[in-house]
């Protein structure tokens, strides 16, 4: 498996073979999948360098060279896409990211322990459906004729709003949605980085003459900061990566402005009209501009003294 | 959770609450369980649209509890044949999906889990660049039709067969294990690969729970692999056919705009609730059963090994 063990000692590394030959032989199909699956559509990545045609297959069709990434500047759809996944990634980071940390200091201040059992069950439980079940029932409760967020507004003496078909509305719809489905979920994490603050420390504070709002601010906050930190940086290293679920579950033909991301593109262009070279272009410009990030952040999360994310 | 220890202790700490104590207590869980509220609320709505009459749900009657109880809609989600056979292709895919992954798993994650194994790290490496650098889709797509796997089911199946994540997680439960078992077994005469089989997996009920559980649910929920790859209606997998269904009212709200609205559109109101709530339900009745796991395996997820 290990190459460069091969050429320069045989001899150990053949015995090593011998001795555990069976853990070798476990790890085939796993090195034979990520071949298949994951470095084989690296090298299909020459696609986008490529006038791609079915019948000639990949490596017979004729090189372009930088074509398709011309022309991929060149198109007005490219810049609004990458405008709106940005928006909507700003966005949910925003007004996603504090939430699960707010929601965990509230949960860890709770006592009644069936309280917190109950409330955390519940609170997860958006995070197991999928976009579809999810965006339907988003546009089921927005629903201008007949769903209840309407219904109250109309109560309340409010004019309806037609959520998903205004462009400002549906944004927000979005946001919110996405808030809802991985809040509760996002709490795990610093619930469990709280456990491992000393409970010496709230004593100390107590004695001290702190309220309860003191210790928070200046014993859980402080404790959880580093996994805030990573955390962060995490996100800021998936900025143009978008899953597709949630845009394409939530998406209409009324909101394409605003709604069309990167990944939606990429399959209603590439896939649906077969526009393939020009698609795997744009989809190699989003996975070189996350590695950078992602590698970035892990510098930067190791820099500020944290232990990084691998 | 571990969160019992501290809170048993501090407890015995905070016995005489102050007038702060309790107006903080009082403000925290109500709000608490208004957000909570919020989180579940709208499958209650649905639920409960499910069993309403569609006027009931026109008028805006319907909050959490059915108005004008009725099977109706239900018994047309149940009766509908292709409802039925997208709901097999999924419970198919779950069930051997899960398996498959399981097994996959379990023999990447073991040799991985052997600090005494030559290349180890050659092939983390090889598995976590996968993670951070990716073909995309078409790329993703051409493979996957050049294997002949479109229109097959197994096109949802062994695409994912691994995830390198839930490996680590894996891995680093198994890591966990004390060393000591493994030599005592292997002075008794004991292989890698039974001792894999005969002690290691007894072992890891738990951990095999959880990622079961991730694997199972992304099976169960999984979209956009089924409409990339899959054409024939016969081989849909549920949540493509609850999409269809919903795609309706998608329809509605844009005519809604331009004021073209008919009756023609009423129809449907407690079908779509209807259809939700039986993709949702199989989840619904695992979900108290594996809670007491996956909070587990999401935090052992979160520590890298």
């Amino acid at each position: 498996m290990d190459k460069a063990e091969v050429h320069v000692k045989l001899g150990p590394f053949r015995k090593e073979i011998k001795k555990n030959y069976d853990l070798y032989l476990l790890l085939v199909p796993g090195f034979l999948f990520f071949l298949i699956f994951s470095y084989i559509p690296m090298g299909g990545l020459i696609i986008a360098f490529k006038d791609y045609n079915i019948f000639k297959g990949i490596f017979a069709s004729d090189w372009v060279g930088l074509d398709h990434f011309k022309e991929m500047l060149d198109i007005p759809a490219f810049w609004q896409m990458i405008r709106n996944t940005l928006t909507l990634n700003v966005l949910s980071l925003v007004i996603g990211f504090p939430a699960p940390i707010i929601l965990a200091l509230m949960l860890n201040e709770v006592r009644a322990k069936y309280f917190k059992k109950i409330s955390q069950s519940l609170l997860y439980l958006p995070h197991f459906m999928s976009w579809i079940v999810l965006g339907g029932i988003v546009y089921n409760l927005l629903s201008p004729e007949n769903g209840v967020v309407n219904e109250i507004m109309r109560q309340i003496g409010l004019p309806e709003i037609y959520f998903m078909v205004d462009k400002v509305w549906w944004i927000v719809a979005y946001t919110f949605s996405g808030v809802w489905a991985a809040a509760g979920w996002g709490t795990i994490i610093y619930l469990a980085a709280m456990t491992a603050i000393d409970p010496h420390l709230y004593e100390a504070a107590v004695i001290d003459g702190a309220g309860r709002f003191r210790k928070i601010w200046n014993i859980t906050l402080p404790g959880i900061m580093s996994t805030i930190v990573v955390l962060l940086i995490l996100n800021i290293g998936h900025m143009v990566s978008i899953g597709i679920e949630q845009p394409l579950a939530l998406t209409n033909p009324v909101v394409t402005d605003v709604s069309e991301v990167i990944s939606t593109y990429i399959y209603s262009v590439g896939i649906k009209q077969g526009e393939f070279g020009l698609t795997t272009a744009v989809g190699m410009v989003q996975s070189v501009i996350n590695l950078i990030l992602v590698l970035g952040a892990n510098y930067t999360a190791k820099r500020l003294g944290n232990e990084g994310i691998w | 959770m571990t969160q019992t220890n501290v809170q048993t202790r501090s407890r015995s700490f905070f016995r005489k609450y102050t007038t702060g104590d309790i107006i903080f207590n009082v403000i925290n869980y109500g709000m608490l369980a208004l957000i909570t509220f919020a989180c579940v609320f709208p499958f209650l709505n649905s639920l409960a649209n499910a069993f309403s009459s569609n006027h009931a749900i026109q008028t805006g009657a319907v909050t959490i509890f059915p108005v004008d109880w009725q099977w109706d809609a239900m018994k047309t989600v149940l009766g509908d044949e292709q409802v039925i056979r997208s709901l097999l292709v999924t419970v198919f895919i779950t069930v051997v999906g899960t398996l498959l992954n399981l097994l996959f798993t379990v023999i990447t994650a073991y040799p991985l889990s052997r600090r005494d194994l030559k290349g180890r790290t050659f092939f983390m490496n090889y598995m976590i660049i996968t993670m951070l650098f990716g073909g995309g889709l078409i790329p993703f797509f051409l493979l996957v039709k050049a294997l002949g796997l479109l229109d097959s089911i197994w096109s949802l199946i062994i695409p994912g067969l691994i995830s390198s994540f839930n490996v680590i997680i894996m891995k680093t439960f198994l890591q966990n294990i004390p060393d000591e078992l493994r030599e005592a077994a292997v002075v008794d005469g004991c292989g890698n690969i039974r001792y894999l089989i005969r002690i290691l997996l007894p072992l890891s009920g738990a951990s095999l729970a959880t990622i079961g559980l991730f694997y199972a649910v992304g099976h169960w929920n999984s979209y956009f692999n089924a409409v990339l790859f899959i054409n024939d209606p016969d081989y849909y997998p549920l949540q493509v056919k609850l999409r269809n269904i919903l795609l309706l009212a998608q329809m509605d709200t844009s005519l809604e705009t331009l004021q073209q609205q008919n009756d023609l559109q009423i129809i449907a109101e407690s079908l779509k609730a209807a259809t939700v709530v039986f993709a949702t339900l199989p989840i619904l009745i695992v979900y108290p059963f594996l809670q007491k796991y996956f909070v587990k395996g999401a935090m052992l997820g979160s520590i890298k090994g």
